[in-house]
Protein backbone atom coordinates (compact mmCIF):
# COMPACT_ATOMS: atom_id res chain seq x y z
CA UNK A 1 0.00 0.00 0.00
CA UNK A 2 1.33 3.38 -0.46
CA UNK A 3 1.89 5.96 2.12
CA UNK A 4 0.39 9.10 1.32
CA UNK A 5 2.67 12.17 1.13
CA UNK A 6 0.54 13.86 4.46
CA UNK A 7 0.46 10.98 6.35
CA UNK A 8 4.40 10.62 6.12
CA UNK A 9 4.84 14.39 6.67
CA UNK A 10 3.14 13.81 9.90
CA UNK A 11 4.60 11.33 11.17
CA UNK A 12 8.41 12.79 10.75
CA UNK A 13 8.73 13.31 14.59
CA UNK A 14 7.71 9.74 15.53
CA UNK A 15 9.39 7.53 13.36
CA UNK A 16 12.98 10.18 12.75
CA UNK A 17 13.09 11.56 16.53
CA UNK A 18 11.32 8.76 18.32
CA UNK A 19 9.01 10.74 19.44
CA UNK A 20 6.53 9.14 21.91
CA UNK A 21 4.76 10.54 24.97
CA UNK A 22 5.14 10.41 28.62
CA UNK A 23 2.10 10.82 30.78
CA UNK A 24 2.64 13.18 33.50
CA UNK A 25 0.22 11.55 36.59
CA UNK A 26 1.75 8.22 36.53
CA UNK A 27 5.08 8.49 35.19
CA UNK A 28 4.18 5.88 32.43
CA UNK A 29 6.06 6.52 28.83
CA UNK A 30 4.52 5.32 25.49
CA UNK A 31 5.61 4.28 22.23
CA UNK A 32 4.12 4.24 19.86
CA UNK A 33 2.72 7.42 20.90
CA UNK A 34 -0.45 7.34 22.74
CA UNK A 35 -2.93 10.40 22.84
CA UNK A 36 -5.04 8.62 26.39
CA UNK A 37 -3.10 7.62 29.00
CA UNK A 38 -4.83 3.98 29.27
CA UNK A 39 -4.05 3.80 32.81
CA UNK A 40 -5.41 7.52 33.56
CA UNK A 41 -7.24 8.04 31.00
CA UNK A 42 -8.90 11.59 31.18
CA UNK A 43 -7.37 11.89 34.97
CA UNK A 44 -3.49 11.43 32.88
CA UNK A 45 -1.55 14.35 31.75
CA UNK A 46 -0.33 13.79 27.96
CA UNK A 47 3.27 15.62 26.94
CA UNK A 48 5.60 14.91 23.92
CA UNK A 49 8.59 12.84 24.91
CA UNK A 50 11.50 11.85 22.81
CA UNK A 51 12.99 8.49 23.46
CA UNK A 52 16.08 7.46 23.35
CA UNK A 53 16.52 4.68 21.39
CA UNK A 54 18.11 2.66 24.10
CA UNK A 55 16.62 -1.08 24.75
CA UNK A 56 17.17 -4.61 24.91
CA UNK A 57 15.91 -7.34 22.51
CA UNK A 58 12.66 -8.96 24.01
CA UNK A 59 12.17 -11.42 20.98
CA UNK A 60 13.23 -11.96 17.18
CA UNK A 61 12.74 -13.56 13.80
CA UNK A 62 14.52 -13.53 10.66
CA UNK A 63 11.52 -12.29 7.79
CA UNK A 64 12.11 -14.53 4.35
CA UNK A 65 8.64 -13.86 3.06
CA UNK A 66 8.15 -10.26 2.99
CA UNK A 67 5.10 -8.09 2.55
CA UNK A 68 4.88 -5.84 -0.84
CA UNK A 69 7.79 -3.01 -0.85
CA UNK A 70 10.04 -5.40 1.54
CA UNK A 71 10.75 -8.23 -1.28
CA UNK A 72 14.32 -6.87 -1.90
CA UNK A 73 15.33 -6.71 1.80
CA UNK A 74 14.59 -10.50 2.24
CA UNK A 75 16.07 -12.16 4.78
CA UNK A 76 16.09 -9.45 7.24
CA UNK A 77 15.65 -9.42 10.81
CA UNK A 78 12.77 -7.52 13.41
CA UNK A 79 12.63 -7.66 16.71
CA UNK A 80 10.14 -6.35 19.68
CA UNK A 81 12.51 -4.02 21.84
CA UNK A 82 12.21 -3.02 24.91
CA UNK A 83 12.92 0.29 25.48
CA UNK A 84 15.11 1.47 28.85
CA UNK A 85 12.19 4.13 29.62
CA UNK A 86 10.12 0.93 30.14
CA UNK A 87 7.63 0.29 26.84
CA UNK A 88 8.44 -1.88 23.54
CA UNK A 89 7.95 -1.44 20.06
CA UNK A 90 8.76 -3.55 16.66
CA UNK A 91 11.28 -2.70 13.90
CA UNK A 92 14.31 -3.50 12.09
CA UNK A 93 17.75 -4.58 13.35
CA UNK A 94 20.20 -3.63 10.74
CA UNK A 95 24.17 -5.21 9.86
CA UNK A 96 22.85 -8.94 11.60
CA UNK A 97 21.29 -11.95 10.66
CA UNK A 98 19.63 -14.25 13.23
CA UNK A 99 22.55 -16.31 14.51
CA UNK A 100 24.17 -12.86 15.88
CA UNK A 101 20.83 -12.02 18.36
CA UNK A 102 19.37 -13.35 21.38
CA UNK A 103 16.86 -11.91 23.48
CA UNK A 104 18.14 -9.52 26.14
CA UNK A 105 20.94 -8.24 23.72
CA UNK A 106 21.14 -4.13 24.06
CA UNK A 107 20.36 -2.00 20.84
CA UNK A 108 20.25 1.42 20.18
CA UNK A 109 18.38 3.33 17.55
CA UNK A 110 19.75 4.40 14.00
CA UNK A 111 17.93 6.69 11.33
CA UNK A 112 17.36 5.11 8.14
CA UNK A 113 15.44 4.32 5.18
CA UNK A 114 12.11 1.65 5.75
CA UNK A 115 10.88 1.54 1.74
CA UNK A 116 10.17 3.45 -0.89
CA UNK A 117 6.72 2.18 -2.26
CA UNK A 118 6.60 4.35 -5.25
CA UNK A 119 9.82 5.25 -7.61
CA UNK A 120 7.68 8.35 -8.05
CA UNK A 121 7.05 9.42 -4.62
CA UNK A 122 8.81 9.91 -1.45
CA UNK A 123 11.39 7.35 0.25
CA UNK A 124 10.46 6.50 3.81
CA UNK A 125 12.61 7.27 6.35
CA UNK A 126 12.96 5.96 10.54
CA UNK A 127 14.00 4.26 13.09
CA UNK A 128 15.62 1.44 13.32
CA UNK A 129 17.96 -0.89 15.47
CA UNK A 130 21.61 -2.03 15.74
CA UNK A 131 22.99 -4.31 18.14
CA UNK A 132 25.32 -1.93 20.88
CA UNK A 133 28.99 -2.94 20.66
CA UNK A 134 30.61 -2.30 24.57
CA UNK B 1 -32.34 -13.65 27.98
CA UNK B 2 -33.38 -16.73 25.91
CA UNK B 3 -31.12 -19.41 25.23
CA UNK B 4 -29.75 -19.82 21.35
CA UNK B 5 -29.62 -23.35 19.77
CA UNK B 6 -27.60 -23.83 16.29
CA UNK B 7 -30.57 -25.23 13.68
CA UNK B 8 -28.57 -25.93 10.45
CA UNK B 9 -24.83 -25.74 9.72
CA UNK B 10 -23.14 -25.87 6.32
CA UNK B 11 -20.28 -25.13 4.58
CA UNK B 12 -18.09 -24.60 0.85
CA UNK B 13 -15.32 -27.04 -0.12
CA UNK B 14 -12.37 -24.93 1.43
CA UNK B 15 -9.22 -24.20 -0.88
CA UNK B 16 -8.23 -21.86 -4.00
CA UNK B 17 -11.52 -22.12 -5.54
CA UNK B 18 -10.70 -20.23 -8.80
CA UNK B 19 -14.05 -21.68 -10.51
CA UNK B 20 -16.02 -19.51 -7.57
CA UNK B 21 -16.38 -15.52 -6.55
CA UNK B 22 -17.11 -14.17 -3.29
CA UNK B 23 -21.04 -14.15 -4.01
CA UNK B 24 -21.10 -17.87 -5.03
CA UNK B 25 -19.18 -18.77 -2.12
CA UNK B 26 -21.72 -17.09 0.37
CA UNK B 27 -24.96 -18.00 -1.52
CA UNK B 28 -23.48 -21.91 -1.52
CA UNK B 29 -22.78 -22.23 2.11
CA UNK B 30 -26.29 -20.16 3.61
CA UNK B 31 -28.26 -22.26 1.30
CA UNK B 32 -26.52 -25.44 2.77
CA UNK B 33 -27.64 -24.27 6.11
CA UNK B 34 -30.85 -23.06 5.39
CA UNK B 35 -31.60 -26.51 3.69
CA UNK B 36 -30.12 -28.12 7.33
CA UNK B 37 -32.44 -26.42 9.20
CA UNK B 38 -35.16 -27.17 7.17
CA UNK B 39 -36.44 -23.82 6.38
CA UNK B 40 -38.15 -22.58 3.41
CA UNK B 41 -36.32 -19.20 4.08
CA UNK B 42 -39.59 -17.09 4.64
CA UNK B 43 -38.76 -17.89 8.77
CA UNK B 44 -35.64 -16.03 8.80
CA UNK B 45 -35.70 -12.44 10.17
CA UNK B 46 -32.08 -11.48 9.98
CA UNK B 47 -28.03 -11.76 8.97
CA UNK B 48 -25.47 -11.24 10.08
CA UNK B 49 -22.01 -11.69 8.23
CA UNK B 50 -18.30 -11.94 9.02
CA UNK B 51 -16.00 -11.07 6.48
CA UNK B 52 -12.20 -9.57 7.20
CA UNK B 53 -11.22 -7.42 3.96
CA UNK B 54 -13.57 -7.69 0.89
CA UNK B 55 -12.79 -4.58 -0.16
CA UNK B 56 -9.54 -4.82 -0.34
CA UNK B 57 -9.68 -8.40 -2.01
CA UNK B 58 -12.51 -8.12 -3.99
CA UNK B 59 -13.04 -4.76 -4.63
CA UNK B 60 -16.55 -5.40 -2.59
CA UNK B 61 -17.98 -3.73 -0.03
CA UNK B 62 -21.31 -3.72 1.47
CA UNK B 63 -21.14 -7.69 1.63
CA UNK B 64 -24.44 -7.00 4.29
CA UNK B 65 -26.92 -6.16 1.28
CA UNK B 66 -25.20 -8.52 -1.29
CA UNK B 67 -25.96 -11.22 0.22
CA UNK B 68 -29.59 -10.76 1.15
CA UNK B 69 -29.88 -9.67 -2.45
CA UNK B 70 -28.22 -12.90 -4.13
CA UNK B 71 -29.74 -15.36 -1.12
CA UNK B 72 -33.08 -14.01 -2.16
CA UNK B 73 -33.71 -13.05 1.55
CA UNK B 74 -34.21 -9.13 0.68
CA UNK B 75 -35.41 -7.19 2.48
CA UNK B 76 -34.36 -8.58 5.83
CA UNK B 77 -31.67 -6.65 7.54
CA UNK B 78 -28.29 -8.33 6.93
CA UNK B 79 -25.38 -6.64 8.86
CA UNK B 80 -21.55 -7.21 7.87
CA UNK B 81 -18.89 -7.12 11.13
CA UNK B 82 -15.30 -7.45 11.06
CA UNK B 83 -12.91 -8.12 13.63
CA UNK B 84 -10.01 -9.08 11.91
CA UNK B 85 -9.65 -12.84 11.87
CA UNK B 86 -12.16 -12.98 14.26
CA UNK B 87 -14.84 -11.91 11.70
CA UNK B 88 -16.84 -15.38 11.88
CA UNK B 89 -17.67 -15.67 15.53
CA UNK B 90 -18.11 -11.65 15.87
CA UNK B 91 -20.89 -12.57 13.71
CA UNK B 92 -21.73 -15.50 15.62
CA UNK B 93 -22.10 -13.46 18.53
CA UNK B 94 -24.17 -11.04 16.92
CA UNK B 95 -26.76 -13.37 16.26
CA UNK B 96 -26.72 -14.85 19.43
CA UNK B 97 -27.56 -11.43 20.92
CA UNK B 98 -30.20 -10.83 18.41
CA UNK B 99 -31.84 -14.20 19.01
CA UNK B 100 -31.25 -14.27 23.09
CA UNK B 101 -31.93 -10.70 23.41
CA UNK B 102 -36.18 -11.37 21.60
CA UNK B 103 -35.64 -8.96 19.02
CA UNK B 104 -35.36 -12.21 16.10
CA UNK B 105 -36.77 -15.44 16.35
CA UNK B 106 -34.36 -16.91 13.14
CA UNK B 107 -31.02 -15.46 12.22
CA UNK B 108 -28.99 -16.56 9.43
CA UNK B 109 -24.96 -16.41 10.37
CA UNK B 110 -22.78 -16.07 7.77
CA UNK B 111 -18.81 -15.79 7.24
CA UNK B 112 -16.55 -15.53 4.15
CA UNK B 113 -13.32 -14.59 2.31
CA UNK B 114 -12.46 -14.67 -1.37
CA UNK B 115 -8.83 -14.55 -1.44
CA UNK B 116 -6.80 -16.14 -4.29
CA UNK B 117 -8.31 -13.51 -6.79
CA UNK B 118 -4.84 -11.29 -5.34
CA UNK B 119 -1.26 -12.27 -5.36
CA UNK B 120 0.04 -13.52 -2.05
CA UNK B 121 2.38 -10.37 -1.60
CA UNK B 122 -0.60 -8.04 -1.72
CA UNK B 123 -2.69 -10.67 0.80
CA UNK B 124 -0.14 -10.80 2.83
CA UNK B 125 -0.11 -6.48 3.24
CA UNK B 126 -3.72 -6.73 3.70
CA UNK B 127 -4.13 -8.72 6.29
CA UNK B 128 -1.22 -7.49 7.63
CA UNK B 129 -4.07 -4.69 8.52
CA UNK B 130 -5.26 -6.96 10.95
CA UNK B 131 -2.17 -5.96 13.36
CA UNK B 132 -1.03 -2.47 13.77
CA UNK B 133 -0.62 -1.17 10.00
CA UNK B 134 1.76 1.90 11.22
CA UNK B 135 3.98 0.32 13.85
CA UNK B 136 4.36 -2.78 13.08
CA UNK B 137 3.24 -3.53 8.95
CA UNK B 138 4.95 -0.10 8.08
CA UNK B 139 8.29 -1.58 9.80
CA UNK B 140 8.44 -4.52 7.64
CA UNK B 141 6.93 -6.80 10.00
CA UNK B 142 4.12 -9.35 8.70
CA UNK B 143 1.61 -11.65 10.09
CA UNK B 144 4.12 -14.55 9.99
CA UNK B 145 7.16 -12.39 11.61
CA UNK B 146 4.11 -11.32 14.78
CA UNK B 147 3.78 -15.13 15.93
CA UNK B 148 7.27 -16.02 15.54
CA UNK B 149 8.00 -13.15 17.69
CA UNK B 150 5.57 -15.33 20.47
CA UNK B 151 6.89 -18.45 19.22
CA UNK B 152 10.90 -17.42 20.11
CA UNK B 153 9.18 -16.01 23.12
CA UNK B 154 7.84 -19.25 24.46
CA UNK B 155 10.26 -21.07 23.12
CA UNK B 156 12.97 -19.06 25.67
CA UNK B 157 10.24 -19.06 28.67
CA UNK B 158 9.31 -22.79 29.07
CA UNK B 159 11.69 -24.54 26.17
CA UNK B 160 9.28 -24.95 23.91
CA UNK B 161 10.95 -26.85 20.74
CA UNK B 162 10.58 -26.76 16.88
CA UNK B 163 9.53 -30.13 16.77
CA UNK B 164 6.33 -29.46 19.38
CA UNK B 165 5.06 -26.85 16.98
CA UNK B 166 5.80 -29.31 14.04
CA UNK B 167 3.99 -32.25 15.99
CA UNK B 168 0.70 -29.66 15.70
CA UNK B 169 0.80 -29.39 11.81
CA UNK B 170 1.36 -32.76 11.66
CA UNK B 171 -1.95 -33.42 13.91
CA UNK B 172 -4.19 -30.77 12.13
CA UNK B 173 -3.13 -32.51 8.49
CA UNK B 174 -4.36 -36.02 10.24
CA UNK B 175 -7.39 -34.63 10.74
CA UNK B 176 -8.11 -32.79 7.58
CA UNK B 177 -7.59 -36.00 5.33
CA UNK B 178 -10.21 -36.67 7.22
CA UNK B 179 -12.11 -33.76 6.18
CA UNK B 180 -14.05 -33.19 2.57
CA UNK B 181 -14.21 -29.91 2.81
CA UNK B 182 -10.81 -29.37 3.61
CA UNK B 183 -7.74 -27.43 1.21
CA UNK B 184 -5.28 -29.82 2.18
CA UNK B 185 -6.81 -33.43 2.34
CA UNK B 186 -3.79 -35.35 3.26
CA UNK B 187 -1.09 -36.25 5.96
CA UNK B 188 2.26 -34.74 6.33
CA UNK B 189 5.21 -35.87 7.91
CA UNK B 190 7.43 -34.57 11.14
CA UNK B 191 10.59 -34.11 8.72
CA UNK B 192 7.98 -32.55 5.87
CA UNK B 193 6.94 -30.11 8.42
CA UNK B 194 10.66 -29.48 10.12
CA UNK B 195 12.53 -28.99 6.77
CA UNK B 196 9.77 -26.83 5.04
CA UNK B 197 10.94 -23.63 3.81
CA UNK B 198 11.45 -20.61 6.12
CA UNK B 199 8.70 -18.05 6.34
CA UNK B 200 9.93 -15.85 10.12
CA UNK B 201 12.07 -17.57 11.50
CA UNK B 202 11.57 -20.67 13.74
CA UNK B 203 7.95 -20.35 12.05
CA UNK B 204 8.27 -22.49 8.56
CA UNK B 205 5.60 -22.64 5.84
CA UNK B 206 4.11 -25.82 7.25
CA UNK B 207 3.69 -23.98 10.79
CA UNK B 208 1.43 -21.50 8.98
CA UNK B 209 -2.32 -21.77 7.68
CA UNK B 210 -2.65 -20.92 4.19
CA UNK B 211 -4.38 -18.35 1.72
CA UNK B 212 -8.09 -20.19 1.19
CA UNK B 213 -11.60 -19.20 -0.04
CA UNK B 214 -14.30 -20.14 0.97
CA UNK B 215 -17.56 -19.76 3.85
CA UNK B 216 -19.46 -21.47 6.25
CA UNK B 217 -23.06 -20.82 7.63
CA UNK B 218 -24.93 -21.67 10.61
CA UNK B 219 -28.99 -20.73 11.32
CA UNK B 220 -29.77 -19.86 14.59
CA UNK B 221 -33.11 -20.11 16.61
CA UNK B 222 -34.39 -19.78 20.29
CA UNK B 223 -33.51 -23.32 22.00
CA UNK B 224 -37.55 -23.40 22.91
CA UNK B 225 -38.63 -23.48 19.32
CA UNK B 226 -35.53 -25.19 17.83
CA UNK B 227 -36.92 -28.56 17.96
CA UNK B 228 -39.74 -28.00 15.47
CA UNK B 229 -36.63 -27.93 13.02
CA UNK B 230 -34.55 -30.25 13.82
CA UNK B 231 -34.15 -33.32 16.52
CA UNK B 232 -30.77 -32.26 16.93
CA UNK B 233 -30.22 -28.34 18.09
CA UNK B 234 -27.08 -27.37 19.65
CA UNK B 235 -27.53 -25.22 22.46
CA UNK B 236 -25.09 -22.05 22.72
CA UNK B 237 -24.17 -22.18 26.22
CA UNK B 238 -21.55 -19.08 26.08
CA UNK B 239 -20.32 -16.47 24.18
CA UNK B 240 -17.79 -13.92 24.71
CA UNK B 241 -15.95 -11.66 23.90
CA UNK B 242 -12.66 -9.72 24.62
CA UNK B 243 -10.28 -7.10 23.39
CA UNK B 244 -6.71 -6.66 23.46
CA UNK B 245 -3.74 -4.00 22.32
CA UNK B 246 -3.96 -3.81 18.75
CA UNK B 247 0.08 -4.34 18.90
CA UNK B 248 1.45 -7.34 20.25
CA UNK B 249 4.58 -5.03 21.55
CA UNK B 250 2.27 -3.38 23.99
CA UNK B 251 1.35 -6.74 25.41
CA UNK B 252 2.53 -7.81 28.73
CA UNK B 253 3.38 -10.99 27.70
CA UNK B 254 4.02 -12.84 24.38
CA UNK B 255 3.84 -16.07 25.69
CA UNK B 256 -0.47 -16.32 26.49
CA UNK B 257 -3.31 -13.84 24.81
CA UNK B 258 -5.08 -12.13 27.43
CA UNK B 259 -7.94 -11.74 25.51
CA UNK B 260 -8.80 -15.05 25.01
CA UNK B 261 -7.86 -15.90 28.32
CA UNK B 262 -10.30 -13.54 29.63
CA UNK B 263 -12.70 -14.12 27.59
CA UNK B 264 -12.36 -17.83 27.89
CA UNK B 265 -12.77 -17.62 31.79
CA UNK B 266 -15.98 -15.76 31.45
CA UNK B 267 -17.01 -18.42 29.32
CA UNK B 268 -16.79 -21.09 31.55
CA UNK B 269 -18.11 -19.07 34.36
CA UNK B 270 -21.29 -18.19 32.55
CA UNK B 271 -21.41 -22.14 31.24
CA UNK B 272 -20.38 -23.65 34.66
CA UNK B 273 -18.46 -25.45 32.65
CA UNK B 274 -14.57 -26.38 33.42
CA UNK B 275 -11.64 -26.81 30.65
CA UNK B 276 -11.69 -30.24 32.08
CA UNK B 277 -15.24 -30.83 30.52
CA UNK B 278 -14.63 -29.65 27.06
CA UNK B 279 -14.32 -32.96 24.24
CA UNK B 280 -13.69 -30.89 21.78
CA UNK B 281 -12.26 -27.74 20.67
CA UNK B 282 -11.75 -25.76 17.60
CA UNK B 283 -8.78 -23.34 18.38
CA UNK B 284 -7.34 -20.76 16.22
CA UNK B 285 -3.79 -22.27 15.00
CA UNK B 286 -3.23 -19.31 12.18
CA UNK B 287 0.20 -20.90 13.12
CA UNK B 288 1.22 -23.99 15.00
CA UNK B 289 2.46 -21.71 18.07
CA UNK B 290 -1.15 -20.21 18.20
CA UNK B 291 -2.54 -23.43 18.74
CA UNK B 292 0.08 -24.01 21.20
CA UNK B 293 -0.75 -21.02 23.21
CA UNK B 294 -4.84 -21.50 22.66
CA UNK B 295 -4.53 -24.35 24.51
CA UNK B 296 -2.73 -22.89 27.54
CA UNK B 297 -4.95 -19.94 27.41
CA UNK B 298 -8.30 -22.05 27.43
CA UNK B 299 -7.14 -24.18 30.71
CA UNK B 300 -6.64 -27.61 28.71
CA UNK B 301 -2.96 -27.55 29.91
CA UNK B 302 -0.33 -25.26 32.28
CA UNK B 303 1.47 -22.43 30.73
CA UNK B 304 4.67 -23.71 28.92
CA UNK B 305 3.04 -27.57 28.95
CA UNK B 306 0.70 -26.91 25.39
CA UNK B 307 4.02 -27.64 23.42
CA UNK B 308 4.94 -31.32 25.12
CA UNK B 309 0.92 -31.86 24.84
CA UNK B 310 1.01 -31.52 21.12
CA UNK B 311 3.82 -33.57 21.03
CA UNK B 312 2.68 -36.67 23.37
CA UNK B 313 -0.44 -36.69 21.09
CA UNK B 314 -2.67 -35.53 23.93
CA UNK B 315 -4.74 -32.99 21.35
CA UNK B 316 -5.15 -35.82 18.76
CA UNK B 317 -8.90 -37.30 17.90
CA UNK B 318 -7.97 -39.93 20.47
CA UNK B 319 -6.56 -37.32 23.05
CA UNK B 320 -7.46 -36.04 26.04
CA UNK B 321 -9.23 -33.45 24.76
CA UNK B 322 -9.63 -32.89 20.77
CA UNK B 323 -8.28 -29.80 19.49
CA UNK B 324 -8.98 -28.81 15.86
CA UNK B 325 -11.07 -32.01 14.67
CA UNK B 326 -11.69 -30.19 11.34
CA UNK B 327 -7.75 -29.96 10.57
CA UNK B 328 -7.84 -26.30 11.97
CA UNK B 329 -6.73 -23.59 10.17
CA UNK B 330 -3.62 -25.05 9.36
CA UNK B 331 -5.37 -27.85 6.92
CA UNK B 332 -8.96 -27.14 6.44
CA UNK B 333 -7.83 -23.67 4.96
CA UNK B 334 -8.27 -19.86 6.90
CA UNK B 335 -10.46 -18.22 4.53
CA UNK B 336 -10.21 -15.19 7.07
CA UNK B 337 -14.18 -14.29 7.70
CA UNK B 338 -15.05 -17.71 6.98
CA UNK B 339 -12.89 -19.24 9.85
CA UNK B 340 -14.62 -18.61 13.02
CA UNK B 341 -18.46 -19.73 11.39
CA UNK B 342 -16.33 -23.04 9.97
CA UNK B 343 -15.28 -23.92 13.54
CA UNK B 344 -19.04 -23.53 15.14
CA UNK B 345 -20.15 -26.10 11.95
CA UNK B 346 -17.37 -28.60 12.85
CA UNK B 347 -18.51 -28.35 16.63
CA UNK B 348 -22.21 -28.70 15.57
CA UNK B 349 -21.15 -32.04 13.55
CA UNK B 350 -19.01 -33.32 16.31
CA UNK B 351 -21.77 -32.98 19.06
CA UNK B 352 -24.70 -34.26 16.62
CA UNK B 353 -22.53 -37.44 15.74
CA UNK B 354 -22.45 -36.04 12.14
CA UNK B 355 -18.14 -35.64 11.67
CA UNK B 356 -17.93 -38.91 10.01
CA UNK B 357 -14.34 -40.43 9.79
CA UNK B 358 -13.29 -37.84 12.27
CA UNK B 359 -15.63 -38.51 15.01
CA UNK B 360 -14.63 -38.28 18.84
CA UNK B 361 -16.25 -40.41 21.04
CA UNK B 362 -19.20 -39.17 23.89
CA UNK B 363 -18.79 -35.52 22.81
CA UNK B 364 -21.12 -33.68 25.40
CA UNK B 365 -19.13 -30.22 25.04
CA UNK B 366 -17.51 -28.06 22.56
CA UNK B 367 -15.59 -24.78 22.75
CA UNK B 368 -14.52 -22.17 19.92
CA UNK B 369 -11.76 -20.18 20.01
CA UNK B 370 -11.58 -17.44 17.16
CA UNK B 371 -8.94 -14.49 17.18
CA UNK B 372 -8.69 -11.70 15.30
CA UNK B 373 -5.02 -10.41 14.43
CA UNK B 374 -2.29 -11.06 17.12
CA UNK B 375 -4.83 -11.25 20.22
CA UNK B 376 -6.55 -7.97 19.68
CA UNK B 377 -9.87 -9.30 19.77
CA UNK B 378 -11.06 -13.00 20.95
CA UNK B 379 -14.34 -14.68 21.25
CA UNK B 380 -14.94 -17.64 22.61
CA UNK B 381 -18.32 -20.02 22.31
CA UNK B 382 -19.13 -23.37 24.28
CA UNK B 383 -21.77 -25.40 22.96
CA UNK B 384 -23.86 -28.28 24.65
CA UNK B 385 -26.23 -30.68 22.93
CA UNK B 386 -30.29 -29.24 22.70
CA UNK B 387 -32.04 -32.23 23.30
Amino acid sequence: MKESISLTWRRIPERYKMEGTHCTTCDAHYFPPRGICPKCRRKGKIQPFEFSGNGKIYSFTEIHAAPAGFENQVPYVMAIVELDEGTRCTGQIVDATRDDLKIGDPVEGTFRKILSDDPEGPIHYGFKFRLKND
Amino acid sequence: MRKVAIIGAGMTRFGERWDKGFRDLVTEAGTQAITDAKLSGEEISAGYVGTMASGSLVGQEHAGALIADYMGLDPIPITRVEGACASGSLALRQGVLAVASGLHDIVVVGGVEKMTDLDTAAVSQILGGAGDQEWELFMGATFPALYAFMARRHMHEYGTTEEMLASVAVKNHQNGAKNKYAQFQREITMEQALNAKMVADPLKILDCSPITDGAAAVVLAPLDMATSYTDKPIDIVASEQASGTLALHDRESLTSIDAAKIASQRAYKKAGIAPQDVDVAEVHDCFTIAEVVATEDLGFFAPGKGGPAALEGKTKLDGEIAVNTSGGLKATGHPVGATGVKQVCEVTWQLRGDAGERQVKNVETGLTHNVGGSGATAVIHLYKRGY
